[in-house]
């Protein structure tokens, strides 16, 4: 009787969904994906934005919720500790996008040249950007040590400066460059498969037409290449830009923001606020901040990015 | 592929471009490698073979690292050494040499077990998820759908620190902090804006017409979904999952913030690995590449879909 019954659940369930329109269908497969969507970062947001008004403190449940209006949006603006994070930030970022593009095309266009065994080191370069940016950042602390760490052994190969007399995560100086070299390694090879995508899409016969017109190597890179791989470029930067403002685990583990607050990215920044200093409301305003310039500086940058593809 | 130029054709790069080509990327490459062997290396040397100096390129390999790994130690005066039982395993004879004794496992295997439950716990249910949301967007007119798109991917500019802030609070009172269940939620919901995003461009290359022919000969638009759909589907499901997985495995500020004894996941710990006196960075190397070597055969498996992977379906080839 059980087994009869359980032998026929999955048909009158399949019967029941064979009989389901097409509405019934597109909404019960969307559901639960907005659903889950809905419960873990729309609630948490308007959370964070109803915390971003009051004096919460999460490791004092219990005390009596304030609302204190827009203060905590006061403060966190007047902060100069918050505007010293943001410009690290801003020196990361513009760093990192600047080398990364450069590095990442100028491989991209030698890798276009098909060479024989290209795709066997196009997968090679490609590896670091797929790897636990916490697990190889805290290993890069190791490489960057003096006199035991590889990176400054190569670096005084070749410059025959002392190994020894410089700390590149020790030092006030280049402490922000030790990041940036990291951040490039692991990166540039996106930026590299983003822009050979886009001379891959380039079709020959334009650069056929240029030839018979005897334009210049130079004339045909300014002319054909680069405009035409812009929009692949304007993304690459678009998802860098993005993922380099958010930027967390790789630094965390690097630096973790030192030495002092020389390499405090915004992340780490609130992350000390909010789960070191427990100051609750004070870091969901700054979150909410945060958010909302990603947030608008993207959807600007993806009008911008729209209007060049249309060219 | 328009890339591919014909034998003779003008645009051919000559043959010395190719060549310097050649050398300039060889060089970045082995450059770019040089610290993930680094890190292999490592795994093989002696804690003071690791940090010689200058230092060593070439050392005798040993096991240390990944004995070290995977047991805790303590140190304990010759006498009593000798007076143990000879040695019954590999890792028992290099603590001893070490005048230490094997105390017990370390809690690199769970961390390591934990990454792969909740890895794989995210990988489906996001997979799942978005296979079935992803075919709604791709075939139904839904309304506001590109709004509803552009929701789901909009999830992912939060800062991770900032959703964490709330998600702390939310598990806190739900009793879902430092457990598997909440971490395998947290990762799908994140990992379910690209697994969405991804699916939703190879669904599209579907021919409509498939299932339009199964549904004449009487299939109903259930069973054309999973008759027709999900196995003309299967290799974009396949590499959206893998994807996925590689998300929940390398993440690791909402590991650190939300977990700390049952359910961390290994990235945290990894970096936490103290032998006496600082770092075992052999210990660490070792659980490094324990770690990064399934990613590496992954992301040579997933070599012809990684441009889509990591542009969320923006660039395919």
């Amino acid at each position: 009787m059980l087994q009869q019954t359980a032998a026929r659940t999955p048909e009158m369930l399949a019967h029941r969904l064979r009989g389901l329109s097409d509405r019934a269908i597109a909404w019960w497969f969307i559901a639960p994906t907005i659903l889950l969507l809905l419960a873990i970062n729309i609630f948490p947001l308007i959370w964070t934005i109803y915390l971003s008004f009051t004096n919460y403190r999460a490791n004092r449940p219990n005390q009596e919720l304030e609302w204190v209006g827009l203060r905590n949006y006061a403060r966190v603006l007047n902060d100069s500790d918050v505007w010293q994070t943001l410009q690290v930030t801003a020196h990361f970022l513009c760093w990192t996008i600047v080398l990364q593009m450069l590095i990442g095309f100028g491989l991209a266009l030698l890798i276009n040249k098909q060479f024989k065994g290209h795709g066997f080191w196009t997968t090679v370069i490609l590896l670091p950007m797929m790897l636990s940016p916490a697990v190889v950042g805290n290993f890069w602390t190791f490489l960057y040590q003096p006199q035991i760490g590889l990176f400054n052994q190569i670096i005084s190969f070749f410059t025959g400066i002392d190994p020894s007399s410089f700390e590149m995560i020790g030092s006030v100086q280049l402490a922000p460059w030790a990041i940036v070299i990291v951040d490039t390694w692991m990166w540039t090879p996106y930026v590299m498969l983003i822009c050979l995508a886009g001379l891959r899409s380039i079709p020959d016969y334009i650069y056929e037409a240029a030839e018979v017109d005897r334009a210049s190597q130079w004339r045909q890179f300014w002319s054909i290449t680069l405009p035409m791989v812009l929009p692949f470029l304007m993304l690459a930067i678009l998802f860098r830009g993005i993922e380099n403002f958010k930027m967390f685990d790789l630094v965390v583990e690097l630096t973790s923001g030192g030495p002092g607050s020389i390499t405090e990215l915004a992340s780490i920044n609130l992350k000390r606020e909010a789960f070191e200093k427990w100051r609750t409301g004070y870091s969901s305003a700054f979150a909410i901040i945060l958010f909302v310039t990603v947030f608008g500086a993207a959807n600007i940058y993806v009008k911008a990015l729209n209007r060049v593809k249309q060219r | 592929m328009t890339g591919l130029s014909t034998a003779h054709s003008v645009v051919e790069p000559r043959r010395w471009t190719r060549r310097i080509a050649a050398a300039v990327v060889i060089i970045y490459a082995l450059i770019a490698i040089l610290p993930l062997l680094w890190i292999f290396m490592t795994g093989f040397k002696t804690p003071p073979d690791s940090i010689s100096y200058p230092p060593k390129i070439v050392f005798s390999p040993t096991l240390e690292g990944y004995c070290n790994l995977f047991t805790t130690r303590t140190r304990q005066t010759d006498e009593y050494i000798a007076s143990l039982p000879p040695a019954e395993s590999l890792c028992d004879q290099i603590a001893r040499d070490r005048h230490m004794v094997i105390a017990g496992p370390s809690k690199f295997g769970p961390r390591f077990f934990n990454s792969v439950i909740i890895g794989f716990g995210s990988t489906f249910l996001a997979v799942f998820l978005g296979t079935l949301a992803a075919y709604a967007f791709s075939r139904f007119k839904v309304p506001l759908k590109d709004d509803l798109m552009f929701f789901v991917l909009s999830t992912r500019m939060m800062p991770p620190i900032a959703v964490a802030i709330p998600i702390f609070l939310m598990y806190r009172s739900l009793g879902l902090s430092d457990t598997h269940l909440g971490m395998i939620l947290l990762y799908t919901a994140v990992n379910l804006s690209l697994a969405v995003w991804l699916l939703k461009g190879f669904i599209d290359e579907i021919p409509r017409e498939y299932e339009e022919a199964a549904m004449i000969d009487g299939y109903s638009r259930f069973q054309a979904f999973i008759k027709v759909v999900l196995p003309q589907a299967s290799t974009g499901i396949a590499a959206t999952a893998i994807f996925c997985l590689i998300f929940a495995w390398n993440e690791y500020a909402f590991a650190v913030l939300l977990t700390s004894g049952r359910a961390q996941t290994a990235p945290p710990f990894i970096p936490i690995i103290i032998g006496e006196g600082g770092q075992d960075w052999p210990a660490v190397a070792a659980g490094a590449t324990l770690f990064l070597i399934p990613i590496v055969l992954f992301t040579i498996l997933l070599r012809q879909h990684l441009l889509r992977g990591i542009t969320f379906g923006a660039v395919r080839k």
